[in-house]
């Protein structure tokens, strides 16, 4: 057997000199690129019966989750502890920011207790931003309100470039509300940044004109575009974040916009499927499109594992190649 | 790549160090237990699948060969400001009960093939584990003796000893270096 030589890397433009992860829009291609390629690799890492390496051995990966989620920070957890990392988990509503400290105090709280990676959800767009400037820890954004969700945004990447072996050339439709929806935002950088045409969808009220200026398509009848999709990623509609009054029923959205068998047909046959979840099965998807074989919807949920595990292990800085080959 | 000081080795006599090492490890391998290589990545993958390829002619058995990143076992990793080259592990079969054979280009503070074996025994639990190496050049940091060397050389510790081989390297040697100023950390 022969084991293929790696591919050689371009030479980088720049020391890497990632210290947080705050959206993709910050990042650079290479960047991008370079934690992709780190993900694939760590693919392997969950494949083995002992699965855990000690790259992260003695760190402390505190969790700051000012917005619920069940997936996100058990993805984080379980990335840090394959790592070796120690990981903290701390949740606002039993905290003392019920007794009125900052969100700032409480950052610097948790960075005294020696924090060296946070990785924080927040409503309010720009609360990761604001933190790494006041704290020396590593900072990860988990989501914040409806600006980005980088770690979903390089999942859906690392997804569609395993499954289409590219993401350059390739035409990927955003359906839903992408007004309110800080995957779509990272999904539009990360997308458009590696050469992928990028047609966003859904009714005017949530897929406004002005989203053209970051260099995609707008388009407000999902049966047109069907059928020129590579990819369609289908985003849940935030109840939460929606005032209401954008569309006048659940089922009248579902029946425009719900990714259903007879949608699915109209595209081209290796039409890959993704959503970020949770997904409202009967709402924007049916449940046999959700589970049928164009859906990649749980190879998302384990890609992101691998994301969220690279982006752990590059934000640490410490990655050096052998000392023979370094010249030590 | 810095121009060398000294030609330690010419292609000829590194192949003729290949075969040594695969007759070495022929002669001490018992043929009950299976024998498995792999090889510290990157260069160590080459040496590994030359020494199984030729092991394979001897033992008239193909030896399988994986290949070990250590870059996720090292304790002395300090933010330099490379960007991140992780090619990953691949070891495609099972390490458990197999006599394996750790390939490596240079062995020097003996750091690396500690992270090695660690990564390896993650896989499992071998039989045995022995290191094989092209170039031992001294200057152990950790008790770590190979088990089968091709060639030793002295060199002074501020000295860079590189093993070029194929596919990675046109130019087949092995070659000594002077380093330019910078210390050694």
């Amino acid at each position: 057997m022969s084991i293929a030589p790696p591919p050689t890397p371009l030479p980088p433009p720049t020391p890497w000199k990632l210290k947080h992860l705050l959206g993709l829009e910050e990042l650079s291609i290479q960047e991008i690129t370079a934690i992709l390629d780190t993900a694939e690799s760590f693919g392997e890492v969950s494949k083995r019966s002992r699965k855990k390496v000690p790259a992260l051995q003695g760190r402390i990966v505190f969790n700051l989750f000012f917005e619920n989620s069940t997936r996100t920070r058990t993805s984080f957890s379980l990335a840090a502890k394959r790592l070796s990392a120690d990981t903290q988990d701390f949740t606002a509503s039993v905290s003392s920011l019920s007794k009125g400290e900052t969100f700032i105090d409480t950052a610097k709280n948790i960075e005294a207790m020696g924090a060296d990676v946070m990785v924080v959800r927040h409503p309010t767009p720009g609360a990761p931003h604001l933190l790494a400037r006041h704290v020396s820890s590593s900072i990860i954004n988990a989501g914040d309100g409806a600006h980005e969700h980088p770690t979903q945004g390089l999942l859906d990447l690392l997804t569609i470039r395993k499954k289409k072996k590219k993401i350059e050339g390739l035409t990927v439709g955003l359906v839903g509300d992408i007004s309110h929806s800080r995957v779509a935002r990272s999904n539009i950088w990360g997308l458009t940044k590696l050469g992928a045409h990028v047609i966003l969808c859904g009714p005017p009220t949530l897929v406004p004109k002005c989203l053209e200026k970051l260099g995609c398509e707008v388009a407000h009848r999902l049966d047109d575009v069907m059928h020129r999709l590579d990819v369609v990623n289908v985003l849940r509609i935030q109840f939460e974040r929606a005032a209401g009054g954008q569309f006048p029923s659940v089922a009248e959205y579902s029946h425009f916009y719900g990714m259903t068998q007879a949608r699915i047909d109209m595209a081209r046959s290796d039409l890959l499927l993704l959503a970020p979840g949770p997904i409202n099965r009967g709402v924007e998807l049916t449940p046999e499109v959700a589970d049928g074989p164009n859906s990649a919807i749980l190879e998302q949920v384990t890609n992101g594992l691998a994301v969220r595990m690279a982006v752990l292990h590059l934000l640490s800085g410490k990655f050096d190649q052998k000392p023979s080959e370094m010249g030590l | 790549m810095t121009q060398p000081d000294r030609i330690l080795c010419d292609a000829a006599r590194l192949t003729a160090h290949i075969t040594s090492l695969a007759d070495q490890i022929a002669s001490a391998h018992h043929s009950d237990i299976p024998l498995r290589l792999i090889g510290v990545r990157s260069r160590g993958v080459p040496i590994a699948e030359r020494i199984a390829h030729e092991l394979t002619t001897r033992l008239g058995i193909a030896i399988p060969v994986g290949a070990v990143d250590i870059t996720l076992y090292r304790d002395d990793l300090t933010g330099s400001g490379r960007w991140p080259v992780l090619r990953g592990t691949d070891v495609p079969f099972d390490v458990e009960d197999a006599e394996i054979v750790l390939v490596d280009d240079v062995l020097y503070t003996g750091r690396t093939i500690r992270a090695a074996m660690n990564a390896v025994c993650d896989l499992g639990r071998p039989a045995s584990v022995k290191l094989a190496v092209l170039v031992d050049r001294g200057g152990r940091e950790l008790p770590i003796h190979p088990d089968y060397v091709g060639m030793r050389v002295e060199v002074s510790p501020t000295a860079i000893v590189r093993v070029h081989v194929a596919p990675h390297d046109i130019d087949e040697g092995i070659f000594q270096i002077e380093r330019p100023k910078q210390a050694r950390k």
